[in-house]
């Protein structure tokens, strides 16, 4: 690889604002600036809503960027370019058409006639295994059979770059492993029709196992935080101490403190603005639990705990951040460490759990005890969720507003700090017993 | 609709090896099917542009001979009413999902227009449609064609716009990502995602038809009464001559008529729609029909797909707009300012509209015209709300019943179905027979024929609920040996509440409908009257006058869309809020 090389997509400048329900602008893709070169895979790792998705379509011509510009080939993006096609994370196959015709959609649009559309289709078929599905319904595939589909489907038109939307999340472990080697495989015998790869991931690993290059976004505003070379040799193997001491340290990365940043704990917003994301208190018991326990005895590292606990960072990191922002855990550099707290938590009783939860809650939840503020000083000790959620939606979106309230609204209910009733949407202190 | 079905040659690779050209014995059935429906288009479509001179020499007899060709009449304008209502669909409602602007008014629009009264229309398009066409028999034609469209388009055109405005947003993007022409994304995408609820709500909506197909035939404004060759012009004959074995005759006949329309119509799209379900599983159960069999395994049929696949290519290579790749990246739509002028100018159109019913109206009536249809709505009203009251107390513990006992079902469900279609209307001359015999009172005895057809809906709706109710549920249940209160409360009454909405709402909706009819019955010189809004409608509209019809329609239109905002509405979005299953 020759860092001289012509760029095959240029991303300049790229910022992404979603308007909000306050009239006010909501940032989600701040000054993105990335190359991609011929004969490289570069991964784009970053957190769910950290718009790595949004860049990508941007990238493929299906979302107009809000500042800054796209080329792929020295050209201007102003719509879906032939350069490029896409694999998405839910297959988004056609379920009424056959294999057959799902991957010859992309070619039937270019108007290639049919014997030569039906020449490369089942050329491409060949290619990724699928052969003998031809006729097949989606609906009759596996998982794994369908993800093929739509690799199929975008090689047949001979794209320059491929394009990956998180390809592999919606399969289970075993088929996605399987098909990242098989798809490395191709790559690395050039049997595939395409210069270069761009993959979004929220998965460390995939990032390390498959790319020459990782580019880890942050989150809130998703930018480039930075650009990581890899060098290992292919085949890559998971147990190789450099591969794991890789993983380590970009999950390091991932936790590290953004230095001077004005947010209380990882969650985007201040006080009772703060996003909360959508993570059960019996999940949080689990990992206390987990963590508590040998082999770890309330000291672990991140990626080590992802493995056997099968998660990935989507799934530990809200989990892990929550536990901090209640003062239960410590996160640092890829570590979590439990507090006293959180040590006293695991030893005590569902009840004295509760309890426990409930002080901290109240403590260290903005938005909790400004909700049970409401609820005391009001005679009747009920409020309107809609009260809270117009507050809410002056600061965020109104999808994270939802998920907000109804984290709090769990929370609550776990702590016996108040109660909700979904039928009428009003927050009260009643406590049925 | 079959263009989606465009050549798939490895699909029976084998098959296609094999065979010879000889047809076999599916392809002689499926051919004579054919042939037979040809041959009666043809039979029928000459009669009906015949001058209407032949009205008055050749009036409707009834001489059992005729009966065939009158039901063939009958049917033809059923289809024909269905071809304008699927073309009706396609436009407008492709308009209201693509421009936002007609949005603004078809989707409201539509939503008014399913709770107009359909018959209370006839008056006037009887009369703009003799205008018309004067001196043809085609006039009287389209207007009951017309009658059976407005019954039907509605819904069809509002299931179709849904359809389009949810097409996923991956499959969209992959439209859009391969720069699909427009022509390729409307038979690639839109239209198989639309094809499940369209041809759900086609189906319904022929099975309704049916009803007003034989109110239309027979129908007088004013001074003009018109006969057209139908069922129905038979059976209002039969009434005036008071002859019940005519009567019984009519409604074997429609049995029949309505037995073939569900065998060979109904069940094979609706067997053949299942392909189109979104769902990404394979089906426990799937949809059957013989006829849809019969017509996959013919060795004919599997060279007609293609054919019909390589016509539809030729039209895509056509160096059309609407064939060419769409390359423009979709950028969101600016300036509110044009929303709100177009919004202007419509409330301007709306208000002179309305200048011009107050001005028409005025010149006739009063405030206590208003008042008197107001009391007979809510008489109508309670009529209604008790009967599918009534219906529900019967039908919902029989429609569960038999909803939980899948063996039961199945063979009951197609003749809760079959029933749904048979229009009611045919029976009514037997209802009243008894009436005039007993000496009953018209203003109760009446009212059971308004959901005599309409009933039905409640029924199979409740058995689909029940046949769909998880077995986890039943036998949690069972094991903890819930009260039979307390399970009908707590289990399956909110299990089925969905489903029963949906079947509550459509009988209501066709009780208001079947009122103008249903509410005014006569035997030979005897006639039955029910006050009501739909007698008031009835006699309006045999009286030809048109300020009392419009009244009565416009009176009959709020009180209907009333009792959807306030009760169906709410009660389905509960249902689909707290009592989903899935």
């Amino acid at each position: 690889m020759n860092a001289a090389a012509p760029a095959l997509v240029e991303v300049d400048h790229v910022r992404q604002l979603y308007p909000k329900g306050s009239g006010e602008h909501l940032l989600v893709l701040d000054d993105v600036t990335l190359k991609l070169r011929n004969n490289e895979i570069v991964s784009l790792l970053g957190r769910s809503g950290c718009g790595k998705s949004s860049l990508l379509r941007i990238i493929a011509g299906l979302m107009p960027a809000s500042e800054g510009k796209v080329a792929i080939g020295g050209r201007d993006v102003a719509g879906p370019a032939q350069e490029v096609a896409m694999v998405f994370q839910t297959f988004a196959l056609f379920p009424w058409l056959t294999v057959l015709e799902n991957v010859e959609i992309g070619l039937e649009a270019l108007r290639i006639d049919s014997a030569e559309r039906h020449k490369r289709a089942l050329a491409a078929i060949d290619l990724i295994g699928l052969d003998g599905y031809e006729s097949a319904y989606p609906k009759e595939l596996s998982g794994g059979m369908r993800q093929r589909v739509g690799l199929a489907r975008a090689l047949v038109v001979h794209p320059k770059v491929l394009l990956m939307d998180e390809p592999f999340s919606a399969l289970d472990v075993l088929t996605a492993e399987t098909l990242r080697t098989d798809l490395l495989d191709l790559w690395c015998e050039g049997r595939m029709p395409i210069s270069s790869i761009l993959l979004v991931t929220h998965n460390i690993e995939e990032a390390v196992l498959m790319s020459d290059r990782i580019l880890v976004f942050s989150s809130n505003p998703g930018r480039v935080v930075a650009e990581i070379p890899v060098t290992l040799p292919a085949p890559r193997n998971r147990l190789d101490p450099a591969f794991r001491q890789m993983v380590d340290d970009i999950y390091a990365l991932m936790t590290a403190r953004p230095a001077g940043k004005q947010t209380q704990g990882a969650f985007p917003g201040t006080g009772i603005s703060m996003q909360l994301p959508r993570v059960s208190p019996n999940i949080m018991a689990g990992l206390m639990e987990t963590v508590a326990a040998a082999p770890y005895n309330g000291h672990a590292d991140l990626p080590a705990l992802a493995g056997p606990l099968h998660m990935e960072i989507d799934d530990l990191f809200p989990v892990a951040e929550t536990l901090q922002l209640l003062r239960f855990a410590e996160l640092a550099e890829g570590d979590l460490r439990l507090t006293d707290a959180g040590r006293r938590f695991v030893d005590l009783d569902p009840d004295g759990r509760k309890r426990l939860f409930a002080q901290h809650l109240l403590a260290y939840v903005p938005l909790a005890s400004h909700i049970r503020r409401v609820l005391d000083e009001r005679p009747a000790h009920r409020a309107p969720a809609s009260r809270f959620r117009d507050e809410l939606e002056d600061h965020m979106s109104e999808q994270f507003a939802d998920q907000t309230l109804r984290s709090i609204t769990s929370w609550g209910r776990y702590g016996e700090s108040f109660a909700y009733d979904e039928a009428t949407g009003v927050f009260s202190l009643d406590n049925p017993s | 609709m079959a263009m989606i079905r465009k050549g798939r040659p490895v699909a029976e690779p084998l098959g296609l090896g094999g065979e010879g050209l000889l047809p076999n014995l599916y392809d002689l059935a499926i051919f004579v099917l054919v042939a037979g429906v040809f041959v009666l288009i043809a039979h029928g479509a000459h009669e009906m542009t015949a001058s209407d001179v032949r009205l008055a020499s050749e009036p409707v007899t009834l001489d059992p001979a005729n009966l065939p060709e009158y039901a063939l009449r009958t049917t033809l304008r059923m289809f024909a009413a269905i071809i304008a209502s699927l073309l009706f669909t396609f436009v407008v409602a492709t308009l209201a999902a693509k421009n936002r602007k007609a949005e603004l008014v078809i989707v409201p629009a539509l939503d008014i227009l399913q709770s107009v009264p359909v018959l209370g229309f006839l008056t006037f398009t009887v009369v703009f449609f003799l205008r018309l066409f004067p001196g043809s028999e085609f006039g009287a034609e389209c207007a009951a064609i017309f009658a059976i469209f407005t019954s039907q388009a509605w819904n069809m055109a509002f299931s179709f716009y849904q359809s389009l405005r949810t097409v996923p947003r991956d499959l969209d993007e992959v439209s859009r990502h391969f720069q699909l022409s427009h022509w390729l994304r409307f038979w690639r995408l839109e239209a198989p995602f639309a094809a499940p609820g369209l041809i759900w709500n086609t189906m319904m909506s022929m099975s309704g038809g049916w009803f007003f197909v034989v109110a239309s035939e027979a129908i007088t404004v004013g001074d003009t009464t018109i006969k057209l060759p139908g069922i129905g012009s038979w059976l209002a004959v039969a009434i005036d001559a008071k002859d019940i074995h005519a009567v019984i005759l009519a409604v074997l006949v429609m049995a029949a008529v309505i037995l073939a329309y569900d065998q060979l119509l109904f069940r094979p799209i609706v067997a053949w729609a299942d392909k189109f379900r979104f769902e990404q599983t394979a089906a426990a159960q799937r949809p059957r029909s013989w006829v849809y069999d019969l017509w996959r395994r013919g060795k004919v049929v599997r060279r007609v797909s293609p054919a019909i696949g390589w016509a539809a290519a030729l039209v895509s290579k056509l160096p059309l707009g609407f064939t060419r790749p769409v390359k423009t990246l979709h950028k969101p739509v600016a300036g509110s300012w044009l929303d709100r002028l177009w919004l202007l100018a419509v409330l301007a159109v709306v208000a002179y509209a309305l200048w011009h019913v107050v001005l028409f109206t005025r010149a006739s009536l009063s405030a206590r015209d208003l008042l008197t249809a107001i009391g007979l709505g809510l008489l109508t009203l309670l009529r209604v709300a008790v009967l599918i009251a009534l219906a529900s107390v019967i039908w919902v513990p029989i429609g569960v019943w038999i909803g939980l006992r899948p063996g039961i079902a199945t063979r009951v469900q197609p003749v809760a179905q079959f029933l749904a279609a048979f229009p009611a209307n045919v029976l009514f001359p037997m209802a009243v027979v008894v009436i005039v015999r007993e000496h009953l009172d018209p203003d109760i005895w009446l009212s059971p024929l308004m959901v005599l057809g309409t009933q039905w809906y409640i029924l199979f709706n409740v058995i689909a609920g029940a046949s769909a109710f998880p077995t986890d549920l039943r036998e949690v249940s069972t094991l903890f040996r819930l009260r039979s209160w307390q399970w009908w409360r707590e289990v399956i009454l909110p299990g089925i509440l969905p489903y029963y909405v949906t079947g509550a709402l459509t009988a209501s909706g066709g009780s208001w409908n079947a009122s103008i009819v249903a509410e005014v019955a006569s035997w030979g010189d005897t006639k039955l009257r029910a006050a009501g809004l739909g007698s008031y409608i009835a006699d309006a509209s045999a009286a030809g006058d048109y300020p009392r019809v419009v009244l009565g329609i416009v009176v009959m239109s709020v009180m209907v869309v009333t009792c959807n905002r306030l009760i169906w509405r709410p009660l389905y979005r509960l249902a689909e809020r707290r009592f989903r299953l899935d």
